[in-house]
């Protein structure tokens, strides 16, 4: 294995991580929710009783890039480089998967795994096992990107 | 109202942690998932930072019953494991590895204006209703 040691950001991502993780304490210990970004969105799509707060937690997460410019400056720029229709096919994929197994990589990946849920465990070592395959086969037998 | 503010602003700080962390770059998640080739383990940390600090508040709340702002704790079901989990789970990561995006930061980069964000975001939310009529021909 190579590691790319140029792009490596152990301390920006760790603080980053903490910044989830206190985020996630937040909304659990104030409002008694688990900070799963998909089943927020799912909610809302589904018109769930509980939509305000759900659409508050969403619009903050919308929000984040133009309170950072405002308080920190630049944004960090992010490199996108998948073509439009394999974007919308990533789409509807995260959509419908997340629904079905309840959660995503901050429902299960951050607060499942805190919370020692085997269930979570199970989710999170399958959508990890599954996105490293998927990138294995897109770029070393396909040879894209 | 407190609630929906307390709401607002977890979203915000899990926004700006996605921001400095490098979850919101999906070509950062790429290197992360590309174990096979020249690998950035950034990724690993980000978990690892926000479990280390879950990890307590999750302690704190498994001996409650309420929330701080007076919601009573609602929280999932830790044991049940189905095929449903499973095959949602390998339906997620395909499209994570498709292009690098999960949900929070779909939202992030959506809140960019960057116009990927926004088809990404709209392409989920379509596959979130379409998981409804789809749920019913499932096991």
């Amino acid at each position: 294995m190579q590691i790319a040691w140029e792009s490596f950001t152990p301390f920006a991502s760790l603080a980053g991580g903490m910044l989830i993780g206190l985020a996630a304490s937040w909304l659990l210990l104030l409002n008694g929710r688990i900070a799963g970004i998909s089943g927020m969105l799912g909610g809302l799509v589904d018109r769930a009783g509980d939509w305000p707060l759900r659409l508050a937690f969403v619009l903050g997460l919308l929000a984040a890039p133009l309170v950072w410019r405002g308080l920190i400056g630049p944004l960090p720029v992010p490199q996108l480089g998948t073509p439009l229709p394999l974007l919308l096919l990533a789409g509807v994929l995260v959509g419908i998967g997340t629904r079905l197994a309840a959660g995503c990589t901050s429902g299960h990946g951050v607060c499942g795994l805190s919370r020692l849920s085997p269930r979570s465990l199970l989710a999170t070592l399958s959508f990890m096992g599954s996105a490293a395959l998927t990138v294995f086969v897109m770029r070393h037998l396909l040879g894209w990107n | 109202m407190a609630k929906l503010l307390s709401a607002l602003l977890a979203g915000l700080l899990f926004g700006f942690g996605l921001l400095l962390s490098g979850m919101s770059n999906p070509a950062k998640v790429l290197g992360f998932l590309d174990v096979a080739g020249r690998w950035d383990p950034s990724l690993a940390l980000v978990m690892a930072g926000a479990i280390a600090i879950a990890f307590f508040a999750f302690r704190r709340a498994e001996r409650q019953t309420h929330a701080l702002l007076g919601d009573p704790l609602q929280l999932p079901d830790k044991n049940r494991l189905t095929l449903r989990l499973v095959l949602g789970s390998l339906l997620f990561g395909l499209g994570w590895g498709l292009a690098g995006i999960c949900p929070g930061p779909g939202l992030v980069l959506a809140g960019m204006a960057l116009p990927a964000g926004w088809w990404f975001v709209a392409a989920m939310l379509l596959g979130m209703l379409l998981f409804r009529p789809l749920s019913r021909c499932l096991p």
